[in-house]
């Protein structure tokens, strides 16, 4: 088997530097600081699209836009902490999977780095969004095409990422694919791509319930025709709904995945994930379809539930990546380790190496092979003049040459400047003796 | 070199990086670091103006939240998207040099991010609480202590960051010990901190200064008071500023000596170095005589044009203390440990004993024949030099030896010479690191430039490994 991955993958080496923490601590740090911030990525996808939706449904019933400008309220908070909770797992991965991630960076490069300007943009827009809503007021189409825009962006740029996690998971493929627009079609991208969006959108539900349920929330103040209950309905039925779809879609994102990642434990890890959504989703049926006083009886339990699915998922998601790499990983640690060795070898052989005899016995005449030649040479100009006219300049003044050589000047307006190249004094009294003798 | 390199053949790499981390840069001392101990101080100045029935004075109340808004909405946006850029510029990049930096600074980092979480809740609370703050005394109170908080964390992110610039530059003793600790008290790290400190607080004072001109009433007394305010702020922080630069500009050349295996390049320095004093002289007399005026003459109409300048001049000033950094660091991006072609000091011998295609993992050939001198030239430009020069972009390896060899149009490159040039070319000029290849791949190398340089087909734009 390890011949067949030799044939087909780079074995790349790791960066010779000790992992800053023990593995299992970074593991740790990584899965839990990655469900963090992406929950708030979920909030901030899902609140855009949640927004752009009302507000359109707001141009027939000024209610919705009243809640459109109430979830936009949101999103530039969730936003802030998505970016800012991304910096610990993008350290925590840079460390443990470094040739994995940069390379799946270098092998999607343009649209790797354009993740940056787009996102920039994009949070541009929500910011101009919220903050134009009286003055666009009568100007809906470009008011409402400002968060569509910001929201076609938040809708692509889960696919660099997804991209970058697919290529991660198989160095097998890197000599082969060709950009991100070939990695697009590794079979695990797309069907994880819904699976994010409809995370999305069930979090935001969650979220909602809870935003608009909190007793501080002056909630008679902006609304007048939508009631509590039926936001909280609207937003429970959106993650029960976002749910059960995952209950289809979690099972493709399993199978296109290639089996080399498989393992009990890993079904192990999904499959108690699974069990626990099952109560959430009684409960939130239960809430859904029971009295309107009652629809928050279990909000917590479910929020709880819920929180451990995704913590189960999470973590699968690691241990799938960890048994997918797990051999690879070996190939490069050995390669590793036998580098560094033919590293040290080779030091040691230069250090032994009977040193090398200096070009000529004449130690001004070694000085100017290494410093001087690669601009000067005997009779042709290089960069610089031939020596022949610098003796014809210096012939009869061996201070002068010695000045030049430590305090170069700017003199033909055709040639580029001589650098100063910080010689000793014995040096250039050496060079400039053996520059005078050629004659 | 064990990753798939990433390469952009017109703007060049090192560009992509300067950009988003100039940008960066200057955000974050200029709005964030400077400007938001100075907007809490106007905030301040509001509250005790309030007078017996009102909690603050609004005049003044507004322009700090006004300033504010501008902070708030740049930093939150640009500012953050450049800081995640200069990871995602720098893993495309160089990643051996960031892989290992964070290795190094794991822990610095991790202690940074919270800090920094810290920093952007803050930020947002202290932002979004402002009308609220409006209905107490004791809200006010709290609030202005909120900004006051924040304050201290932007400068403590700063505090941390500063200590990985300067580890980048001179690696102190960690080339020997490989420690946390020793990366971390690096010897240039209080001098940069000193300097950055009022630096940042002078770039707000005169970005604040122009921001107030735009958001008060042309020749109202108000704008007058509070005008005065902040070119006080400026010149306070004016001394200090100068006296910080004086202090790194005299760290300097020690660091340059202690950088350089050879001490040459000398006077490509120096040009640098002489800049530099005019960039001090010039930017903070300008900063001097406006905030000087403002602040002693507050009566005098000045256009608002005028106001521009002191911004321009610290934006410059900070630009060129970067650029300072950027060439201190040259020819090693980790100092004496790995150069700036991302290759490892230590790794030389090996290079030089076996070449460097035969352990380059992405490349297609391991070793030079005649058949494939210029796939395996392109190589080994993509590996010694592609981090720096472009083939036909800017600061194109071509254009650089025609013009070294002052060429006439159509005159062609000769191998020979070439080949000696790059054989010695960390004598010829010092931020450049040693060739790394052996013989053969240098002569594949001069193949491939003369190559270009005749039909000027570069490499696959953007190509990551050739393949
Ligand atoms: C990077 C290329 C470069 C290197 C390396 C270099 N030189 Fe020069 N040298 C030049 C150039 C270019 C000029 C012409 C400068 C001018 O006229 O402005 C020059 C000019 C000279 C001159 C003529 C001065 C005169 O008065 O016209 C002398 C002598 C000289 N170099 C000696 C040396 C010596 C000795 C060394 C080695 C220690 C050396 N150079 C290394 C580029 C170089
Ligand atoms: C650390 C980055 C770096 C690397 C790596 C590098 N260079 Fe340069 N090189 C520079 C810079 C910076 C300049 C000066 C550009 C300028 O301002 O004109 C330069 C200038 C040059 C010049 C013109 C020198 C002169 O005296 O005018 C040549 C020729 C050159 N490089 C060739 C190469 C070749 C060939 C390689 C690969 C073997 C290489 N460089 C690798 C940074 C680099």
């Amino acid at each position: 088997m390890f011949n067949h991955i030799l044939l087909q993958t780079p074995v790349p080496r790791d960066l010779p530097l000790d992992l800053p923490l023990p593995k299992e601590v970074l593991i740790v740090l990584l899965v839990f600081s990655f469900l963090l911030h992406i929950l708030f990525v979920n909030l901030m996808v899902g609140g855009s699209i949640l927004t752009l939706w009302s507000q359109i449904k707001g141009l027939k019933d000024k209610e919705y836009d009243t809640l459109a400008h109430e979830i936009a309220e949101t999103i530039t908070v969730n936003k802030s902490l998505a970016v800012v909770l991304g910096v610990a797992p993008l350290l925590s991965i840079n460390t443990l999977y470094t040739v994995y991630f940069y390379s799946a960076n270098a092998l999607t490069g343009i649209f790797w780095i354009s993740v940056i300007p787009l996102v920039t943009v994009a949070f541009l827009l929500t910011y101009a969004h919220k903050y134009s809503w009286k003055i666009l007021e009568n100007n809906k189409a470009l008011h409402i095409s400002m968060m569509g825009l910001s929201v076609a962006i938040f809708l692509f740029i889960p696919l660099i990422f997804l991209v970058n996690v697919n290529l991660m998971l198989f160095p097998e493929k890197w000599n082969t694919i060709e950009g991100f627009a070939h990695a697009l079609t590794l079979p695990n991208v797309f069907p994880r791509y819904f699976h994010f969006l409809l995370a999305s959108l069930g979090t935001t539900g969650l979220f909602i319930f809870w935003y608009f349920g909190r007793k501080s929330y002056d909630f008679d103040n902006h609304f007048t025709t939508l009631t509590r209950y039926e936001i909280r309905k609207k937003a429970y039925s959106l993650t029960f709904g976002a749910s059960a779809a995952q209950f289809i879609i979690g099972p493709v994102v399993l199978l296109t995945l290639p089996t080399k990642g498989f393992s009990w434990h890993l079904i192990f890890t999904i499959g108690t994930g699974v069990i626990f959504a099952l109560p959430a989703m009684y409960w939130i049926w239960k809430g859904i379809t029971g009295k309107a006083e009652d629809i928050a009886n279990n909000f917590w339990k479910v929020a709880l539930t819920l929180g451990l699915t995704i913590t189960f998922m999470g973590s699968g998601r690691h241990i799938y990546r960890a048994t997918a790499l797990a051999p690879h990983q070996k190939l490069v640690e050995a390669k590793t380790i036998a580098y560094e060795k033919e590293v040290k070898k080779a030091t040691e052989e230069m250090k032994n190496a009977p040193a090398e005899k200096p070009a000529s016995d004449n130690p001004g005449e070694a000085i100017f092979q290494a410093k001087c030649s690669a601009c000067h040479a005997m009779d042709v100009k290089v960069v610089g003049p031939p020596i022949k006219e610098m003796v014809s300049i210096y012939k009869n003044d061996a201070k002068g040459l010695h000045d030049w050589i430590l305090k170069p000047g700017k003199k033909r307006p055709d040639y580029p400047q001589m650098p100063a190249l910080g010689l000793s004094e014995q040096e250039i009294n050496d060079v400039a003796n053996y520059i005078l003798e050629q004659k | 070199m064990d990753f798939p390199i990433f390469h952009l053949d017109f703007m060049g790499d090192r560009l992509l990086i300067a950009i988003i981390a100039v940008l960066h840069v200057l955000i974050n001392h200029g709005l964030a670091v400077g400007f938001i101990p100075l907007v809490t101080w106007i905030e301040y100045l509001g509250f005790k103006k309030g007078g017996k029935n009102a909690i603050v004075n609004n005049e003044w109340d507004q322009l700090a939240h006004r300033l504010m808004t501008v902070a708030f909405i740049i930093t939150t946006t640009i500012g953050a998207m450049t800081g995640v850029g200069i990871w995602f510029a720098s893993s495309l990049v160089n990643p051996a040099s960031i892989g290992s930096l964070i290795r190094v600074f794991y822990g610095a980092w991790f202690v940074e991010w919270t800090v920094f979480v810290t920093e952007v809740v803050l930020i947002l609370l202290y932002y979004l609480s402002w009308k609220r703050s409006l209905g107490s005394i004791e809200a006010k109170a709290k609030h202005i202590k909120l900004g006051a908080a924040l304050s201290i964390f932007s400068w403590i992110t700063m505090s941390i960051i500063v200590s990985i610039l300067g580890f980048m530059m001179d690696t102190g003793s960690w080339v020997e010990n490989k420690t946390f600790i020793a990366g971390f008290t690096n010897p240039i790290y209080i001098p940069q901190l000193a300097f950055r400190t009022p630096l940042a607080a002078l770039m707000a004072g005169a970005i604040g200064l122009f921001l107030t001109k735009l958001f008060t009433k042309n020749g109202s007394s108000f704008q007058q008071d509070s005008s005065k305010k902040i070119a006080l702020w400026m010149l306070l922080m004016l001394p200090f500023t100068l006296a910080g630069a004086l202090a790194y500009y005299f760290k300097i050349p020690e660091l340059m000596i202690g950088n350089l295996p050879v001490a040459v390049g000398t006077m490509d320095f120096q040009s640098w170095y002489d800049l530099l004093v005019k960039f001090i002289i010039g930017a903070l007399t300008t900063v001097f005589l406006i905030a000087g005026t403002v602040y002693f003459k507050p009566k005098l109409k000045i256009p608002t044009i005028v106001y521009i300048l002191p911004v321009i001049g610290m934006l410059g000033f900070a630009g060129i203390f970067e650029r300072i950094r950027e060439f201190i660091r040259k020819p090693y991006v980790i100092g004496n440990y790995m150069y700036s072609n991302t290759l490892r000091k230590e790794d030389y011998p090996l290079f030089k004993r076996d070449g460097v295609l035969a352990h380059a993992t992405y490349s297609p050939v391991k070793e030079v024949t005649e058949e494939n001198k210029l796939v395996a030239g392109e190589q080994v430009f993509m590996i010694s030099c592609s981090r720096c020069h472009t083939t036909r972009g800017i600061n194109s390896v071509v254009d650089k030896f025609e013009n070294m060899y002052s060429l006439k149009a159509g005159e062609k490159l000769n191998g020979d010479l070439m080949k000696n040039y790059i054989k010695h070319i960390e004598n010829a000029r010092y931020f450049m690191p040693p060739f790394p290849g052996n013989e053969a791949e240098l002569g594949a190398l001069v193949e491939y430039i003369k190559h270009i340089q005749e039909d000027g087909t570069p490499i696959d734009h953007q190509a990551t490994s050739m393949r």
